[in-house]
């Protein structure tokens, strides 16, 4: 299939795109997505003038009625994409996806179903100084919803492949972008690729350490097998790709291989996906590791605004490479 | 509002569905207060004719969104009596098989999308079946239902604000039954009539008195009637009150005794069932074969659902996904 290098944002309009183009159900909800905005950060630009500002709908600021219509709109028989500008603007709306879109198809023991979409991104990472409301990292939260599937890429291609699937599921879906990956390139098939929901992705293989991570944890999770190399450490690298459901056959099949398991993410440590990924590795494989497995999070802080301290926060490189080293040496965590 | 002029067979079925709904309401209000049945149940008693003047406003085709407080509003959308009371009690023999419950029962087959136990949020969803009906170019109309304390949230006005602008064909009745759960309205909100929310959005707003199904009826049909051709959304606030508290065990201590023995004097159902006597084009054995007709359909219901099993433990991981593959367990 032919590709093209691109941007994420660029794959996921392209992705928009296509689907708006493969099925007359497809319907964009959201504050500013139509032209000539075409979206804050600018994903759905060009869309709206392409399918029209009925498919391509501008609402108020109403999340809870975003994603309410959202609801209804699919149990019309509509495949509703939903965009919540930030992850931090979900707890306005969440009562929608909790309460209604997840166990719709539960509570009706099948009759009703919910092929939605919720499109929103976390900024966390950024460095903008964009504060303790515009910065949060939150995908645990959603991955206690039993219904719900959470999605969040780290690549272009993925992004793509990752919101096909999401857009067509027959369950809702909460995909999470990250606004620091929105400018990143990457090859991307211009042909429909969907990408299966719980299918991780082992971006580089390696035989003494598994390091774990997805969204933009991952960047930092390559760029420490890559420094680790010239310490002699062979460190492969998994992408969860999704994190509701987790493809935990992937990891386990890695960590049983190399016997040490780091997991990385944007998330506070505390209770973040890393503590489902350790604990399942640990009932799994106790007997079989080397070390302890580790996690490497965000610090259990609001984000600050001064870039010192807004860095601090977030897990660095150096997190994951001292980390990968004492796990090396099967020395046991120090919690700070 | 213009009254009294509907056809005797309207009125026929506005009382055969209050008739209907009065007896659900006994049964279940006698099973739980006695032990018979084991259940959660939020007593409509005294708001038939509300939900009989929309559900015989409202066309098959059309949808309706409603509340915890719902059977009434299901049953004037025509669910079968059965499927009800196996929602409320949990059987196997339920469509829901069990995992849907009083707050949460949805009868696609009869244009109920969704009841809500979350005070307020069934209002975007209905804007969002609204939504699809416009885009489908097709001449459904959505209803939606709701108490006085509804519109006090969040979501009523962004949905209202939403259902304005793009000028939906949706009715949002509000049942004002004068108590949000255990509070009375003019304890949380300034204004006199609900209705007056209307003129926020631009759209039209009514207040009828709820108790009186035939100006309900005529409310409901010119709001149906707007919304069908194009007019846009309406606000209806019918004036009613809830007979048995908020659920079924209530103590009521919160209510003046005043306040209760003029709503049980203004019981719209023996008040409908006098004019339409009165009225000369019904007789007593006409009414009461209606009754007894009721009465036997709630029983036959009751018997068949109380014979029913409970769903099996196996069933519990059914329906979370579509493909339950890799989720976990």
């Amino acid at each position: 299939m032919q590709e093209q290098e691109m941007t994420m944002l660029g794959a996921i309009n392209l992705g928009l795109d296509q689907a708006l183009a493969k099925d007359g159900k497809v319907l964009l909800l959201g504050e500013d997505i139509a032209d000539p905005a075409g979206g804050i950060i600018g994903v759905t630009k060009g869309l709206s003038t392409k399918y029209g500002a009925d498919r391509v709908r501008d609402t108020p600021i109403s999340e809870a009625a975003i994603l309410g219509a959202a609801v209804g709109a699919a149990l019309a028989g509509y495949r509703p994409v939903a965009e919540i500008m930030f992850v931090d603007l979900m707890p306005i709306a969440i009562d929608q996806l909790l309460n209604h879109a997840a166990k719709m198809r539960f509570m009706t023991a099948g009759r009703l179903t919910q092929p939605l979409t919720v499109r929103t991104a976390t900024l966390g990472g950024m460095g903008m100084g964009n504060g303790a409301t515009h910065n949060q990292t939150l995908e645990a939260w959603f991955m206690h919803i039993p219904g719900l599937k959470v999605v969040m890429p780290s690549n272009a291609a993925d992004a793509k492949g990752l919101l096909t699937t999401a857009i067509f599921d027959d369950d809702p879906v909460l995909f999470i972008e990250t606004g620091a990956l929105y400018g990143a390139r990457s090859s991307v098939p211009l042909g429909e690729v969907a990408i299966p929901f719980g299918q991780a992705n082992v971006v580089r293989p390696g035989e003494d350490v598994t390091i774990i991570s997805y969204g933009l944890g991952l960047t930092q999770a390559v760029a420490a097998a890559e420094a680790l190399v010239a310490e002699g450490i062979s460190a492969e690298v998994i992408d969860l790709r999704t994190l509701l459901p987790v493809d935990f056959p992937t990891v386990l099949e890695s960590v049983a291989k190399t016997r040490r398991a780091v997991v990385v993410h944007y998330a506070t440590r505390f209770a973040g996906p890393g503590a489902e990924i350790a604990a399942a590795i640990q009932e799994e494989l106790f007997g079989q590791l080397a070390a302890p497995v580790v996690r490497i999070g965000a610090r259990f802080t609001p984000v600050p605004q001064a870039p010192t301290i807004e860095a601090a926060a977030y897990p660095n490189v150096s997190d994951v490479t001292d980390a990968v080293r004492r796990v090396m040496k099967g020395v046991r965590e120090v919690v700070s | 509002m213009g009254v009294a002029t509907l056809s005797t067979d309207v009125q026929r079925r506005i009382y055969r569905l209050m008739a209907r709904m009065k007896a659900v309401d006994d049964r279940l209000t006698k099973g739980i207060l006695s032990g018979e049945f084991i259940a959660i149940y939020f007593s409509h008693r005294g708001q038939e004719g509300v939900a009989a003047a929309l559900g015989a406003a409202l066309r098959e085709t059309d949808q309706l969104v409603t509340t915890y407080r719902g059977a009434h509003d299901h049953i004037g959308k025509g669910i079968p009596l059965v499927d009800l009371f196996a929602e409320i009690m949990g059987k196997e023999i339920a469509p829901a098989k069990g995992k849907s419950g009083t707050m949460h029962i949805a009868s696609p087959e009869t244009g109920v999308m969704l009841s809500t136990g979350m005070v307020g949020s069934g209002i975007p969803v209905a804007v969002g079946l609204a939504l699809a009906a416009q885009l489908d170019g097709s001449d459904r109309v959505v209803a939606v239902s709701f108490g006085d304390g509804a519109t006090n949230t969040g979501a009523f006005h962004e949905a209202a604000n939403m259902a304005a602008l793009w000028n939906l064909p949706l009715v949002m009745v509000c049942q004002n039954n004068l108590y949000a759960e255990k509070t009375p309205t003019d304890h949380t909100m300034k204004i006199k009539k609900i209705s007056a929310r209307a003129t926020a959005y631009d759209i039209v707003g009514v207040t009828v008195n709820g108790n009186d199904p035939d100006e309900t009826y005529a409310a409901m049909s010119e709001a149906v009637e707007r919304a069908r051709s194009g007019g846009g959304p309406t606000l209806v606030e019918a004036l009613t009150f809830r007979l048995r508290g908020h659920a079924i065990g209530d103590d009521m201590v919160y209510i003046p005794k005043e306040q209760l023995a003029e709503a049980e004097k203004n019981d719209p159902y023996p008040a409908y069932r006098q004019r339409l006597i009165s009225s000369g084009a019904f007789s007593e054995d006409e009414l009461a074969a209606i009754e007894a007709e009721a009465t036997a359909a709630v029983n036959a219901a009751v018997k068949t659902v109380a014979a029913a099993e409970f769903p099996a433990v196996e069933t519990l991981m059914e329906h979370v996904y579509a493909n339950p593959e890799k989720a976990p367990a």
